[in-house]
């Protein structure tokens, strides 16, 4: 027998502004496994990732977390779901009047924890986990984007999840710093196991951190298979978005 | 006919406005009843709403004690009348100009930071991380403005009374000329605890108008800088004119409990 998939999407229907965004878009993610969704900008990626944990609430469609339908919940209702889930922002959305050490601390102090002692270990563990030890009592504003995405995912981690989705993690970064990032999300897999889900339209990034990858093309996933299925397509759509062509003239 | 459908629209997003901080109160009112309440986060909202908008408060309800007390006495002058200076004032600052002018005072200041702020979180996606993290924006946003607010506007509403018949009393007395004597005899005469209840109560009710305008001003905005912007201007005017038009119908509806001169 198959497993079942920790998240389950299926036939979900979204639009914005008039504008038809996620049209019947279904997608399976495995438990354990990083599944990278490539598309174009404003195709939608950051709008799937945002209804799974009840940020948007799709027109039609449904969406499954372990086996349980949260498509009708209410605000209060998603909070466990939320527990279970880290979510990484494109750019971090860092609390700007906390500290990154109070920033990676809120979740534990939302989550109960009153010992600031056993706090300030966690902070400290996550922080370095995620290389950023030594900044703890700077604000957000002075932080690059590379250090505001560190510090966004050590505060989805620092509870640690069981689902983490990352919002376009290396856009905007230098190569080097994108590559620090993207060593960053297999080491939390391998070290948290934790299941994953990449937005982004980096094929490096894609190459380096994917399990499995699924193409969103007009609303719909038009590929989903493993990274050498990709890198083999000759599907020419997927060839176009895999080696960076448009069909403009110059 | 299109006049028409413009009303009908302008009527529709007013009922859907009404509806928006509707669900916002009551929200707010399960929140705390069901004991989501952030003592420390609600300390802090009180030391800057009450605390820090004393001076504002203050200095409002001094020079307008002060003023008024000088136009007062001139008018009442002609009919040899100065004396009744006292009472005018102290029950006008009671029932009206107290609460009012701390109402549109704490608008102004408190009103407009609140929505500034929250809108800032809102549209830097601040917000949304706080629902991804298992908070709710009203837990942890509006229920300690709330409770802040419940508790600081009717205290500056008394500051703003007591300073404004004090500068009253030292106009009147010391540049005008009114008996010390006479003005706190025929003060005490006709100023009754139910003025003072009437000042309060209307301290309560915009505190709640303008937490939740303010609020909801915030937690809809959009489109970046301009739409804080936006939203901030929107909260100020909408919060002014609220505490100036629900004044009116409270001082009627109030009257009939606490009436005036009886």
């Amino acid at each position: 027998m198959a497993a079942e998939p920790m998240i389950d999407v299926r036939d979900l229907v979204q639009r914005i502004g008039g504008q038809e965004i996620l049209r019947g878009f279904s997608l399976p993610v495995m438990r354990g496994e990083t599944l990278v969704l490539l598309g174009r900008s404003g195709g939608g990626k950051s709008v799937f990732l945002r209804h799974l944990i009840g940020l948007m609430k799709p027109i039609s469609g449904r969406i499954l977390v372990e086996g349980e339908d949260i498509t009708g919940y209410s605000e209060r209702q998603l909070e466990a779901v939320r527990r279970k889930v880290g979510m990484v922002f494109q750019d971090g959305a860092l609390f700007d009047s906390m500290t990154v050490a109070e920033n990676v601390a809120f979740p534990l102090r939302e989550r109960g924890e009153r010992d600031g002692a056993v706090v300030a270990r966690k902070v400290n563990e996550t922080l370095a986990l995620v290389n950023m030890t030594g900044h703890e009592h700077k604000m957000p504003v002075n932080l690059s984007g590379g250090m505001r995405k560190r510090v966004a995912l050590a505060r989805a981690i620092v509870s640690p999840p069981e689902v983490i989705l990352y919002d376009e993690p290396t856009a905007g970064l230098d190569p080097i710093v994108s590559d620090s990032i993207n060593r960053l999300i297999r080491r939390m897999q391998r070290q948290l196991h934790v299941t994953s889900i990449v937005v982004t339209h980096d094929m490096v990034s894609c190459y380096h951190v994917a399990d499995r990858v699924a193409l969103l093309n007009a609303g719909r996933v038009y590929f989903y298979g493993t990274v050498e299925e990709l890198k083999q397509s000759r599907d020419p759509v997927i060839r176009d978005f895999v080696d960076g062509r448009s069909d403009e003239a110059d | 006919m299109n006049l028409l459908l413009a009303l009908g629209a302008a009527f529709q997003a007013f009922c859907t406005y009404l509806g928006q901080l509707g669900e916002l109160a009551s929200e707010t009112v399960r929140s705390v009843f069901a004991g989501r309440v952030r003592l420390g986060l609600t300390l802090q909202q009180i030391s800057h709403i009450g605390f820090g908008s004393q001076m504002v408060v203050i200095v409002t309800g001094m020079f307008t004690g002060a003023v008024f007390t000088a136009q007062t006495f001139f008018q009442f002058a002609r009919l040899n009348m100065e004396s009744a200076v006292g009472p005018v004032i102290s029950v006008a600052m009671c029932r009206e100009l107290g609460p009012v002018l701390t109402g549109l005072m704490v608008a102004g200041r408190v009103g407009a930071a609140m929505s500034a702020e929250l809108g800032t979180m809102k549209v830097t996606q601040q917000i949304d991380a706080l629902r991804a993290l298992a908070v709710h924006p009203v837990d942890y946003l509006v229920v300690p403005r709330a409770l802040a607010m419940l508790v600081s506007v009717p205290l500056l509403v008394g500051e703003c009374i007591f300073f404004g018949i004090l500068a009253s009393y030292l106009v009147a007395t010391q540049v005008l000329g009114v008996g010390s004597s006479y003005f706190l005899m025929n003060m005490y005469k006709f100023t009754e605890a139910e003025d003072i209840f009437m000042g309060v109560i209307k301290g309560f009710i915009f505190a709640v108008i303008i937490v939740l305008i303010s609020c909801r001003e915030g937690l809809h905005a959009r489109d970046g800088a301009v739409g804080v912007g936006r939203a901030t201007t929107e909260a100020v005017v909408i919060c002014s004119l609220a505490v100036l038009i629900s004044n009116f119908f409270l001082t009627m509806f109030l009257n009939i409990f606490f009436p005036a001169g009886v």
